[in-house]
């Protein structure tokens, strides 16, 4: 593993051109994906896809925000920030996944839900908080992994899991370190100043009881060596997901409420 | 030369009028004055508009419980500082000071018309009534109270968001007050939502937007991402009623707009339609 770097760098990183996506990782990760489209009830959004494959052979369901790997990909998924019926194509398949028994994959990928008048008249927050509620409950195993940036409910709407793995260079915030900034200090130039206060490292997440796992990335990023980074996020998959299987449905859930349950500070 | 005299003649009498020292509102909807001594009359409601304005929570719970039977819950829980923010502490002792609440949130237990009731009450005057360790905390525990003693929720939301000092640790308070509300709910739990000014970000995408019924006051703010963060992204300028309670009634995320004057009725009417009704004699 590299020496820690510091958050700022890491947000560098992660937007590394060439940084992988999940359209890289699936067929090197999964095999018999089929992709599912719509919500059912608006439309398609690009910012999220899902689908069915199998890890190892074990029919699984994908869901995953998509960035592009160049302008006219990202000008197609929205740069993955999604739109309100990318959150309910996500419950859809989520919902499909615990009728059939299959546990979920959710790859996190987003900057934030997608801020403009039309997600809002379709009701963006109404949407996020659905999801959060519904995956707090579905019947199957969850697990969560964040492959780049994990920006605030945009992100926590495909978080609510068993377990949350975080590649080593990933980051999770409640805003951009540019937001925070902007708001907090009415100064968007100190974002790095920003970054390394709101402490938003895979490291951060474990400490602070958000993630539970981190997955070591090649020396220099994920970028450097694709296959590396695709095998080891399939070896912590073959791991987790059977683990996770094996647990009585009842204990799981439990324990999946009590991991949010308990995050939080205070005093009385 | 007449002029002149009147000239001075009006000045002296403004000068000398109690009018201009009163204090007046300025309505954010219709930008119009209104004396302070009139809205307050009102229970902060505009005249002009109908613009239903920010109530603290003992004005809420005032107009809304009967007298003397709310009793609160976690009253003295005071939030930690999660990421070591520089100078949280400081603020919050300082707003603690300044407005006699202990964070954005007042929880408790009341009865309506008699039928019983775990009320919530965000309080906007708090650090904008974001919501951090103690907001999540208090009303997770409230769902989770309701849920043991099966009683109904009404949450009074109003946020401009998550608790940013917090960090992440803030964004992780929307899937715990989710998460409860969903128990509350899979247990037959009715859960009310009354959105009050402004209702939006973090806590608009968990539990202000999972209530069975969502009723919303006149003319207040309610969505997911801000005005001006809208704005700067599309690079265009909102129309002035966009994310206002009638725009969201509009487009089906708000059940009903309720005035200000008729929401004990109304709330006490649905507390009653889902069978809670007064356990002992009515207050
Ligand atoms: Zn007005």
């Amino acid at each position: 593993m590299d020496n820690k770097k510091s958050a700022w760098e890491r947000i560098q990183l992660v937007h590394t051109k060439g940084r992988p996506t999940i359209n890289d990782y699936i067929p090197l990760i999964f095999t018999d994906f089929y992709e599912m489209h719509g919500d059912r009830l608006y439309g398609d959004d690009k910012a999220i896809m899902g689908g069915i494959a199998r890890l190892n052979g074990m029919p699984v369901t994908i869901i995953a925000q998509v960035k592009g790997r160049d302008i006219k990909e990202n000008k197609t998924c929205n740069f993955a920030m999604p739109h309100p019926e990318g959150y309910r194509k996500a419950l859809r398949l989520a919902r499909q996944a615990e009728k059939f028994h299959r546990p979920i994959i959710c790859f996190i990928d987003t900057p934030g839900a997608f801020c403009g008048i039309s997600a809002e008249e379709r009701g963006q927050g109404e949407a996020i908080a659905k999801n959060i509620a519904e995956f707090m409950t579905l019947h199957t195993p969850i697990i969560s992994i964040i492959l780049g940036e994990a920006g605030s409910g945009g992100a926590l709407a495909l978080g609510v899991c068993d377990e949350l793995a975080m590649l080593e260079n990933s980051q999770y915030s409640v805003l951009s370190p540019r937001g925070f900034a902007s708001i907090l200090w009415k100064d968007a130039s100190r974002e790095q100043e920003a970054s390394e206060i709101m402490r938003i490292t895979a490291e951060d997440m474990v400490s602070l009881g958000v993630a539970e796992t981190i997955i070591e990335e090649p020396l220099g990023g994920a970028h450097n060596d694709l296959d590396k980074i695709s095998e080891n996020i399939k070896e912590y998959l073959s791991l987790k997901i059977p683990e996770k299987c094996k647990k009585d449905i009842d204990v799981l859930l439990k324990e999946r409420y009590t991991k949010f349950r308990k995050i939080g500070e205070f005093t009385e | 030369m007449f002029e002149d005299f009147f000239k001075v003649v009006k000045k002296r009498f403004n000068d000398g009028s109690d009018e201009d020292e009163r204090e007046t509102f300025k309505c954010p909807r219709c930008q119009s004055s209104v004396l302070l001594e009139r809205y307050e009359e009102l229970h902060r409601v505009c005249p002009n508009c109908n613009y239903h304005g920010r109530l603290s929570a003992s004005e809420r719970i005032a107009i809304t419980v009967d007298r003397d039977s709310f009793k609160e819950l976690d009253a003295e829980m005071v939030s930690g500082n999660p990421i070591g923010f520089p100078l949280y502490a400081e603020k919050q002792q300082e707003l603690r000071e300044k407005t006699g609440l202990k964070d954005s949130v007042v929880t408790g237990t009341a009865t309506i018309k008699g039928s019983p009731a775990v009320i919530g009450i965000m309080d906007s005057h708090y650090m904008m009534a974001s919501m951090g360790s103690v907001a999540g905390e208090k009303i997770t525990r409230a769902f989770e109270y309701a849920t043991e003693n099966s009683l109904p929720v009404i949450m009074f939301t109003a946020s401009g968001g998550a608790r940013m000092q917090e960090g992440i640790v803030s964004l992780m308070q929307m899937a715990k007050t989710a998460g409860a509300v969903k128990l509350h709910s899979d247990n037959g739990g009715l859960y009310i939502t009354v959105m009050t000014d402004p209702t939006t970000g973090g806590v608009t995408a968990s539990f202000a937007s999972l209530g069975d019924i969502i009723i919303a006051e006149p003319k207040v703010l309610i969505g997911f991402a801000g005005r001006r963060v809208i704005e700067s992204t599309i690079k265009q300028k909102l129309p002035d009623d966009f994310q206002l309670a009638e725009f969201q009634h509009e487009k089906g995320f708000v059940d009903m707009i309720v005035e200000r004057r008729k929401m004990r009725s109304t709330l006490s009417h649905l507390l009653k339609l889902h069978g809670y009704y007064p356990q002992e004699k009515e207050v």
